[in-house]
Order: structure tokens, then sequence, then C-alpha cells
């Protein structure tokens, strides 16, 4: 009988059920489907009025209508959805009685515009709103139900509250990291002994307008309106930023040990975690692409692998010029002369950046990619850069042999978090 | 051996708030009483508004300043005054391997933009375009990365290089709780040798006071201390920024560090908060320390708001055990959420340092004199709305 704990003595962390949602559908198959037919989910903006946007696309989730819409609701409903899928497949505890804590990444939550104007209009000024109006407005009592909808925590709690987790349910940003950071959470608890079961979810359904002017007004986001679905350019030489997304994706972790002793499905191992932040720029990297490099490195280490055993890169891969740019560099330096041929390709070509949830979403893809030992495309990949001389797997997903892959998030703020996953238990 | 090694100290506090600037005038406001607020600047809301900070004290570079909204200054502010405490500022090797774990909301809201939109929307031909294009036009570029919650840890990585690991938990004070809980735990079981814990939250912020207003949670007209608000309770929002270096005691006999207090345990919970959840949780989370805790030298610095109904629970708890001696620093501070419980950590490890506990605040049932040496401390972080957490510190 093999060790249930790795080569550091560690519980040996595996995954036993995932669940997901983006703009590609509802449910892993559905997205597997989709995402190896090399199909996009990105379309033009529907949720809301788009003219005098220099961005008016994006990969949204409408078909989980959320009324009235807001961030942390539509997040909660695609957080229940990829949650609910995960727990079923990995068949853990009761119904409502989920045996370990939450781990949740969510995008920040504030009240929106919808709820400033019905302020606003409650108030009863004319001319100039004020601030002071909208307090009145708010002491009068009617909007009670805002004060909890607007907490970073009501997301979580709510969550904590359907499926039973058990604990603080714990929420957390690292910006376009998150997701990467909720599951090294859970492998980290589980790693030291707290518990045998964590439940890991990245969630996103941020796409409002003014989130996204945030984003277009720092030139972040792509303005190939007219083909939404080839405006998600990874790698390309003519990409000219991300597309901003939807999305939610959750993971059922479990040590090794319990998940044998029940009989589960292991569906892929968690082998190893990195990270390392930057303290270059807001929103650049270090142009030695130190943090990047040593970020990738620390997650192999952490795995007990060498770069030689990674056969597979799920990268970071948003269609910014710097991150590509920079994200090739940092793997060029880690994989020397291998970083030619090791299959690199990007899921946002498709789904687009789900931002809080995309380490999640990644994720899931990762190990379904290991699991059906089929590799999804880089899509839109018609011009390519010859300052980045990487293996895309351009534009046809592609059979492959993949033992272990690493996934990259990088995110505003010097947020880098990387993972090593396995297909089977050492 | 290996348990003692991994055990975690206190070597670095670093605090700011309406009381001042460092340990030393947190120390000093808190032994002469009196506890106030500003009950001008936001009437009829009362809030604690942070002390005068000389920014280029610990964040040199004004373009760096210009980067940042109030809540990040603060923080970031806090957080440099923790690695001068610990003597760590500079000492890039440590710092390269230092883990971080900020707890933090975000937010703030460019007031005049806002106000101006509300104002002339409704008169626009097309309120949904009208929207658009302002916003295009009136939000700065910087403002959304100072809206980030994750920008106070990426400032502190700017500012004072910390970059080993940067992680920022959101989730009003139970992030705050969790945040140290986290730090802890890491440090006991070896996955982590040196901690910078801690967060910021700025009052100064309507934007807030509208938040809490929704709930009915402000303090308004009248100030009075934390225990003497119920009925109706509330609480007056508080700037802090709190932060800690909490190491392994290998790590910090290593480097020779001082030691401020040993970090004992942290417990956290989520109640659903039904009638008399507060209390239960609290006496298990205490019954969860009982084996610990040495009667008679033990105190509690306690997290409570003035939001009602848990200060009153936590009130009735308190009541349980009238041989221990219980300060509410809430009503000194006011309420800042995220950081609150970090704040009352360094304010115990302050305590146990200086081996006495402050007098009472106010002159209530709850706040009696201690006498005698202090040996541990407890402290409480009850949420407004959710969380519930304890620590338990012990004397160098």
């Amino acid at each position: 009988m093999s060790s249930t704990t790795d080569r550091a003595g560690r519980p040996i962390v595996v995954v036993t059920g995932m669940g997901v949602v983006t703009s590609l559908g509802a449910s892993k198959s559905e997205n597997w489907a989709n995402l190896t037919a090399g199909k996009s989910g990105i379309h033009t903006i529907s949720r809301f009025a788009t003219e005098g946007l220099k961005t008016r696309i994006a990969g949204t989730v409408d078909f989980v209508p959320v009324e009235p819409y807001s961030t942390p609701r539509l997040s909660e409903r695609l957080a229940d959805m990829a949650a609910e899928e995960a727990i079923a497949e990995s068949g853990i505890g009761r119904r409502g009685d989920f045996p370990g804590p939450l781990f949740l990444a969510v995008p920040p939550v504030e009240v929106e515009w919808p709820q400033r104007i019905e302020l606003a209009q409650a108030s009863g000024a004319n001319d100039a709103v004020s601030y002071d109006d909208l307090l009145r407005a708010a002491a009068s009592g009617r909007f009670n139900p805002y004060h909890a909808r607007f907490m970073f925590a009501s997301v979580a709690d709510h969550l904590a509250e359907t499926f039973g987790t058990k604990g603080s349910p714990i929420s957390l940003s690292t910006a376009c990291a998150s997701g990467a950071t909720a599951i090294q959470l859970g492998v980290e608890a589980i790693r030291r002994g707290e518990t045998e079961a964590a439940l890991c979810i990245g969630s996103d359904g941020s796409i409002n307008p003014e989130s996204l002017i945030r984003f277009s007004l720092l030139s972040a986001l792509s303005t190939a309106n007219d083909r939404p679905e080839e405006a998600a350019k990874p790698f390309s030489k003519n990409r000219d930023g991300f597309v901003m997304a939807e999305g939610a994706a959750a993971l059922v972790l479990e040590s090794l040990e319990s998940a044998k002793a029940r009989g589960a499905n292991i569906l892929g191992v968690l082998e190893g975690c990195g990270e390392m932040a930057d303290a270059f720029h807001r929103t650049r990297s270090s142009p030695d692409g130190k943090p990047i490099i040593g970020c990738i490195c620390n997650a192999i280490a952490d795995a007990g692998l060498t770069p030689e055993d990674i056969d597979y890169i799920n990268p970071h891969g948003t269609g910014t010029p710097e991150n590509d740019k920079m994200e090739a560099l940092g793997v060029t330096a880690v994989f020397g002369e291998r970083a030619r041929s090791i299959p690199i390709s990007s899921n946002k070509s498709m789904i687009g950046h789900t931002l809080s949830a995309a380490g999640a979403v990644e994720a899931v893809f990762s190990l379904l990619t290991l699991q059906h030992q089929r590799i999804p495309p880089t899509i839109n990949y018609q011009v390519p850069d010859p300052s980045i001389p990487l293996d895309v797997v351009p534009n046809a997903a592609r059979d492959a042999e993949v033992r272990h892959i690493l996934s990259n998030s990088f995110g505003f703020g010097g947020q880098n978090a990387s993972l090593v996953m396995g297909r089977e238990p050492a | 051996m290996a348990e003692a090694a991994r055990e975690a100290w206190i070597t670095g506090i670093g605090i700011v708030s309406c009381l001042g600037e460092g340990v030393q005038a947190h120390w000093q406001a808190l032994c002469a009483g009196h506890p106030q607020a500003d009950t001008t600047t936001f009437a009829p809301y009362i809030v604690h508004r942070i002390t005068a900070l000389d920014l280029d004290k610990q964040i040199p570079k004004k373009g760096d300043q210009r980067q940042m909204e109030p809540w990040q200054r603060i923080g970031t502010y806090a957080a440099g005054l923790a690695l001068d405490s610990a003597g760590l500022k500079g000492n890039a090797e440590v710092l390269a391997r230092t883990d971080m774990i900020v707890a933090a909301g975000g937010g703030e809201r460019d007031y005049a933009a806002d106000s101006a939109i509300l104002s002339s929307r409704s008169k626009a031909d097309n309120p949904e375009t009208f929207l658009n294009e302002r916003l295009m036009s009136d939000l700065r570029p910087t403002l959304f990365l100072a809206q980030l919650a994750n920008l106070l840890a990426g400032n502190i990585s700017i500012v004072h290089g910390v970059t080993g690991s940067s992680r920022t938990f959101m989730g009003e004070e139970s992030a705050g709780v969790d945040a140290v809980r986290t730090a802890l735990a890491r440090i006991n079981a070896g996955q982590s040798d040196i901690v910078l814990v801690g967060g910021a939250y700025n009052s100064e912020r309507p934007d807030m006071l509208m938040q809490y207003e929704f709930g009915g949670f402000n303090l308004k007209e009248k100030y009075a201390p934390v225990w003497q608000r119920a009925p109706k309770g509330g609480f007056a929002l508080g700037s802090l920024g709190a932060f800690l270096v909490i190491e392994s005691r290998a790590q910090a006999e290593a480097r020779s560090a001082g030691r401020l207090a040993r970090l004992s345990a942290v417990l956290s919970e989520r109640s659903r908060r039904r009638p008399g959840d507060v209390e239960t949780a609290l006496a298990r989370m205490w019954d969860r320390l009982a084996d610990k805790i040495e009667s008679g030298r033990v105190a509690v610095i306690s997290g409570a708001t003035g939001a009602e109904p848990a200060t009153s629970e936590e009130r009735a708890f308190f009541a349980r055990h009238k041989d221990i001696a219980v300060r509410a620093t809430g009503s000194y501070l006011g309420h800042g959420f995220e950081p609150q419980f970090v704040m009352n950590i360094a304010l115990a490890a302050l305590a146990l340092s200086h081996g006495s506990l402050f007098p009472p605040g106010e002159e209530s049932a709850v706040e009696r004199p201690m006498e005698g040496p202090l040996k541990q401390v407890v402290v409480t972080g009850i949420g407004h709305w959710r969380g519930e957490g304890v620590a338990l510190l012990e004397a160098p």
C-alpha cells in the first residue's frame, strides 16, 4: 500500500470533486466540450448599455439571471452552482454538512450605481445630490437588506450556511491570483492536519459599468469589439488586452488518507503551491522577471519535482502585451531550452479573464486536462509573436501524455501564485 | 523541544489611531483614561479620526503616497512602524522571506464625482449613457488601485520590500481574526518562520457611514463608552492601522529579536447570530483556552463594538467571570472592522510588556480595576454582524 504522505512527510492533498461555471456553460462536461472544441464564450455585453465605452465585450455569464444584478449576488449564485457540482461529485459529508472549512476568492464588494441611484431618488434631493442626502435615505431603514448584501463577508457567509462548511469562512483577494490562493490555503490547512477536507472556491460576477471602466481606464482591456469571439489573443503579436469575464469554480480538496478511507474517486493531486510577491510596481512585473521565476520554482519545489517533470503549462496568459511577455520570460528562464517544446495554452483565449475566479477555474481545467490527457488550445492565434517562441497549442486541441501541470496566476499588487497538479498520488 | 521552537512570539508592533502614533502614545492615552471622539466633523455621526501622520517618515516617496488613498497610507505607515519595532526595516534577507497576511476591505470613493453624477443623471437624455460617459471622464485611473483590497499588501511590498508572500483576507471583523489565526497556525506548523499581519481602516468616509446606516449601526448625536450604549447600541467608526510582526521562537532567537509577548492561541467561529449565539460562542472558545488560563493573572481586552445585541451578549458572558478585569478599547479607538482584532492584540502585548493593565475607561459594572501583575490577556473580537474570535497572549 502506497503512502498517504509526500516526500516531505506532509499529508498528500487530492481533489475529489470539481464544479465550474463560465461563459462556456454550467458544468464540467459542457465547459470541457466547448473548451476542447476551441469555442469562445466572449460576446457583446447586453447586461447594461455600453454606449460611450471603449470596450463593449465580455464573457458575462448571461444564462444565470439574477434580478436585480449586483456583483455579490451573481458571484454568490455562480459559487453556489460550482460548489453544488463539486460536492455532489465528491460525495463527501452530507447535504448541508461539509466536513471542513471554506476558502473563497471573491471580488471586492461595495454598494453599486443602481443602489446609489435608488438612494438618491429616495432622498428626495432635487438638484445637488450629496452623500448627506444618501445618508439621510439610508437612515430611513428602508434599505436595511443592503447592509448584509454589501458586506465583504456576505457571499462566504451565505455559502457557509448553504453547504455547512466548518469554522469561520475565509474570503480572500490576491486580485487576479485569488482563485489559486484559495486553493493554496486549503492545501496548507490539510497539510497542517487541521482538517481532512476543504472547500475552495473562486467566483467572480463583477461585470458592471464601473468595474469595466476601471480596467478600461488602465488600458488593460481588448477593444476588439467588432469580433468579440476573436478578441482574446494570448501570446499573439496583435494581442491588445484581456477580456473581462465571469465564472466560478469549486474544488473539494481532501487528504489522500481520508479520500482512500471513504473510497472516493480521486480526480487529481494538488502537488505543490508557490508564491512570491513583486515589489516593483502596482500593475507591472519586475523587468527581470525574478518574482515570477521565484514563484514558479517555489511551486515546483513544493511539489517535490523539478522543471523536467512538468509536461504542460496552464499560463496566466491574459492577452495583455505586458503579462504575456513577462510570463514567457519567466517560463523561458525556468525551463530553459525545454520551454520551446512544453505545451502552454491559455484558457483565457476562450473564456476570457475570470478575475478572482481565474485561478480556481483554470485549476479545474488543468485537472480535466490531466483526466482526459487532452490539451485545450490557445484560440485566436493567427499572428505569432516572434519574441514568444513557445508551443501555445495554436487553435486546436491536442492529445498528449500529461503527468504534471503547472498553473500560473498573477495579479495587480505584485501577486504571483502557482500551482502544480498531478494525475496520480505518488 | 521542536514544539517550543515553533511557538510564536510577537516581536514588532506598529499602531496608529485617534490616540496617536506608536505604542508609547497609545499606552499613555489608555492610562490617562477619558475616552472621547469627534462629534462635529460628520455630525450627527460620531467618528474617531486618525491622528496627523508625518507620512514621509514611513512612506518616503511622494509618488508612493499619491498612489494610495487614506486607508492604504494608514496601513502602509503602520506596517512600517511594525517593521521598525521588530528591527527589520531594510533587512532584505528577512523581508524577502517574510509572509504577509493583510485584513482589509478597500473601497474609497471620489465623493465629488459620485455627487456630480447623481446630481445630473436624472436630467440626462439617456441616463445609462450619461453614467458611462461620466465614469469614463471622471474616474481617476489610479483610484481603482486604491480601491482594491489587496493593494494595501501591494503597497507594503513596494514601500517596505516584504515579498515572501502576500495574501489579503476580506470580510470585516472576521478577516482580522482569521488573518492572525492563519499566521499563528502557519508558524506553529513550520509553514512560515515570520509573518507581518495586520490591516487598516479609514473612518472618514461617508460611503462607509452609509453602509452601516443601512443597518442602523452608527452611533449618533452623543458619545458614550461602548458598554453604555444599550439598548439602542451603535459603533463610532474609527480609523486604525495595526500591524504585528510574529515569528517563530527559533527565528526570533536566531536574530536576537526582542519578545513583546507570546501568541499562544487564536480561535474563530461563525455563528448564525440567533439570540444567545455570541454568548455561547464565547463560552465555547473560552473553554478551549481554560486549561491555559491562570486565574488572577489574566485580563480581557475586548473588541466590543457597541453594536447590539452582540455587545450585550458579550457583557453577559463577562458577568459570569466577575473576577476578570475587562477593557473595551473601542471606547477609545472606535470601530475599525478588519484591523480591530490586530490592534487589540497589539494593545494586549503592550500591557503584557508593561506587566500591568491600564485603568478602566468608564464607570459601568463591566470594567473593574486590576491589581497585581498581568501575565495573560485574552483578546475578544465579536463582529458587529458576523464572526467571533479570541486570542490568548502571554507575558514574555
